[in-house]
């Protein structure tokens, strides 16, 4: 109890330096000006959804091999915490492009590559409601997971090669553009506090989550008698 | 003796069910000459028009009709509980899965086939010419959709609101096929003409991915 | 009917537990079944007859504990199943079906096997009727005949007499009388004592998934299948 305390005190002290950084610490940029800042929350959100998709993935080929059912709490706890990332992503996304550019959506490549991510991901959840079966949900989300991170790089580079012809406008300025060194470690810090979050709020999730299936499994026990 | 052979005599069985019934075929060609000619009532079809949305039109019809006309091929094996008597027969349980992906290939590539004309005439855009090239890209991009809906039908037949999860679970995940293939495609149908290797590359790419991952894990979405 | 009593061999339950989320469909069930017995499976529905024999079929993974062949040959016997539902095609003839059931199990001269399987059950008039045309019976004796396309050595029925008439029980008694006889090893859920029953060596009582009675450890036979139906 008190470890989850301590966890969760320091979380939160991490998003609020993030958070204070973000907006004083680093620089303003040039062209674009304050709302720029958004580009921290947008990035480290981004990264971090990916994180925890990875982590769902893991969990995923875990379960199908070992069949315990840690690995599947473990694989909708990461699969819920990298959607609500991956939910902030799209909407920081139009947020920032609104005031610079005077559109909400830019078909920028990755932005629209999130949001297949992010529909892929909710199928998984969504399957995951039509299946009754404690065991067979396990099995098939895991399989339908382990589909979706396969395709996600497929995803990516389909619409980065052949949806980005067209001049739009572009994120992070391209490979090539130099981000202030500030900008750099503010970003690092920001994703850190966020990967922070990610791991709590995980941890809540797939405790409430084993929680749940022992419940399932008591309650089924009962009904049998 | 072994997987191609047990593979070639489910394959003989698919296709002969098929045939005897024609339903499948039948309702899947009425279904995508539908849309193609309802969407036709949404733009005007002229030259330029045709040639930058039709592509894209003619693959997300195919995408559609495929979500739907893939569900019976597990849900067929369930009414006498066909599918563990598969299971009993069957060495490699990737036969099951071989024979009915290559049978929904071959069912999806003769209703896009059959496709190909109508849209050519309603939407003038000229085809015959490019016909190899177009038979390719159909191809490549309907062994993906039909490997990775193949896949998916056998979790979706073990789900509730099965007719409406598969086309859910399956549109998103052919995202990169519809990408992928609606570029070809319009390469192909511009003047010149141009095929987009890295298209067909990708495509090759999709296919052999999402083949191996079915072949790795396909026994476990039949299990019990 | 020659067999192959090469690949004969017996049964080994081992602590097979099957869990449907919290319900146990089987509970540490650990059997021995000797080469060539020919046991009844007894127990109210719900009890894990069919669990049980899907399990040993492989078609269904148990949740705990592992099941195995035993005996002389090392490899994988040739098993037959009989399942609650028919598993042959309804859009396929009678003949269409077992061909290519028996070619997926490599069958020699599968169309000689197919015919002389056929003309045993009786179904040789219709063998090119559509399986959908058939009556329950018929099906079950379909069924049947797919079971015993490649010769089985170890055989699983689940309740083989459902939908048979005395003709057909009849024909299923005298087969499993002749397949005992050269060696088979059977293992068959009934719901009641039948002229089927008579032919088992052993009887095993089922309940909530955990076996309750066994002739081989004292238990009466009649006892077995008392209060079986339900």
């Amino acid at each position: 109890m008190k470890k989850q305390f301590v966890g969760a005190a320091t979380t939160i002290i991490l998003v609020v330096l993030a958070g204070y950084a973000a907006l004083f610490v680093a620089p303003t940029e040039r062209t674009m000006g304050t709302i720029q800042r958004i580009f921290y929350l947008h990035v480290s959100s981004a990264w971090t959804g990916l994180t925890a998709f990875f982590i769902c993935f893991v969990g995923n080929l875990l379960y199908v091999f070992r069949r315990q059912p840690r690995w599947d709490w473990l694989g909708v706890a990461a699969a819920e915490v990298g959607l609500a990332f991956t939910t902030v992503v799209l909407i920081t996304g139009p947020i920032w492009a609104h005031p610079v550019w005077g559109i909400w959506w830019t078909w920028d490549a990755r932005l629209t590559s999130t949001f297949v991510l992010w529909l892929l991901y909710a199928s998984y959840l969504v399957l995951r409601t039509l299946v009754e079966e404690p065991e067979r949900r396990g099995l098939l989300s895991a399989l339908f997971g382990i589909f979706c991170f396969l395709d996600a790089p497929l995803v990516f580079g389909s619409i980065r090669w052949w949806r980005t012809q067209h001049p739009q406008p572009v994120f992070m300025g391209g490979a090539g553009s130099g981000l202030d060194p500030t900008m750099w470690k503010v970003t690092f810090f920001f994703w850190f506090s966020c990967l922070a979050l990610m791991a709590l709020l995980m941890s809540q999730r797939y405790q409430l989550e084993a929680m749940r299936g022992e419940l399932e499994t008591i309650r089924r026990e009962a009904e049998t008698q | 003796m072994g997987l191609a052979s047990n593979t070639a005599v489910l394959l003989g069985k698919e296709l002969r069910t098929e045939f005897r019934s024609r339903e499948l075929l039948v309702t899947t060609v009425v279904f995508i000459l539908m849309i193609v000619v309802l969407f036709s009532f949404t733009f005007d079809p002229s030259y330029n028009e045709s040639h930058r949305f039709g592509p894209g039109l003619l693959w997300m019809a195919f995408l559609f009709a495929a979500s739907l006309m893939l569900q019976p091929c597990f849900l067929r094996e369930q009414t006498n509980d066909t599918l563990s008597a598969l299971r009993l027969t069957v060495d490699d349980p990737f036969a099951i899965f071989l024979a009915k992906l290559i049978a929904n290939m071959i069912f999806l590539l003769l209703t896009e086939l059959l496709m190909l004309p109508v849209f050519s005439i309603l939407y003038n855009v000229a085809v015959l010419r490019q016909l190899h090239w177009l038979v390719l890209v159909f191809s490549l991009g309907s062994l993906g959709v039909s490997i990775a809906g193949t896949a998916l039908a056998a979790v979706s037949a073990q789900a509730r609101m099965r007719e409406l999860l598969l086309p859910l679970l399956l549109l998103p995940l052919l995202t990169p096929v519809l990408v992928a293939s609606t570029e070809v495609t319009v390469g192909l149908l511009e003047s010149p003409a141009t095929v987009q290797w890295k298209g067909i590359g990708f495509l090759i790419v999709f296919d052999v991915v999402f083949l191996t991952a079915l072949w790795l894990f396909g026994e476990y979405l039949l299990e019990e | 009917m020659t067999l192959q009593t090469a690949g004969a061999s017996g049964l080994r339950f081992d602590k097979i537990d099957k869990r449907y989320g919290g319900i146990y469909a089987l509970r540490q069930v650990s059997l021995e079944i000797e080469l060539g017995e020919c046991v009844a499976l007894a127990g109210r529905n719900g009890s894990g007859k069919t669990t049980l024999l899907r399990v040993a079929a492989k078609l269904v993974r148990p949740s705990a504990g592992a099941f195995h062949f035993t005996g002389v040959a090392k490899q994988r016997p040739s098993t037959g199943y009989v399942g609650h539902a028919s598993m042959v095609y309804d859009e396929l003839t009678a003949e269409e079906n077992l061909i290519l059931f028996a070619r997926l199990q490599n069958v020699d001269k599968p169309e000689s096997r197919v015919e002389s399987l056929l003309n045993a059950t009786g179904l040789l008039d219709r063998r090119d009727s559509l399986v959908r045309t058939f009556s329950r019976g018929m099906r079950q004796r379909m069924a049947l005949s797919r079971a015993l396309l490649a010769e089985p050595t170890v055989l699983f029925l689940d309740e083989p007499a459902t939908g048979l008439d005395t003709v057909g029980v009849n024909w299923l008694a005298n087969t499993l009388r002749s397949l005992r006889h050269a060696g088979c090893t059977i293992l068959m859920s009934l719901h009641g004592e039948s002229e089927i029953s008579s032919l088992a060596t052993r009887a095993i009582r089922l309940e909530s998934g955990c076996v309750a009675a066994d002739t081989r450890a004292g238990a009466p036979m009649n006892s077995i299948f008392a209060l079986s139906n339900g």
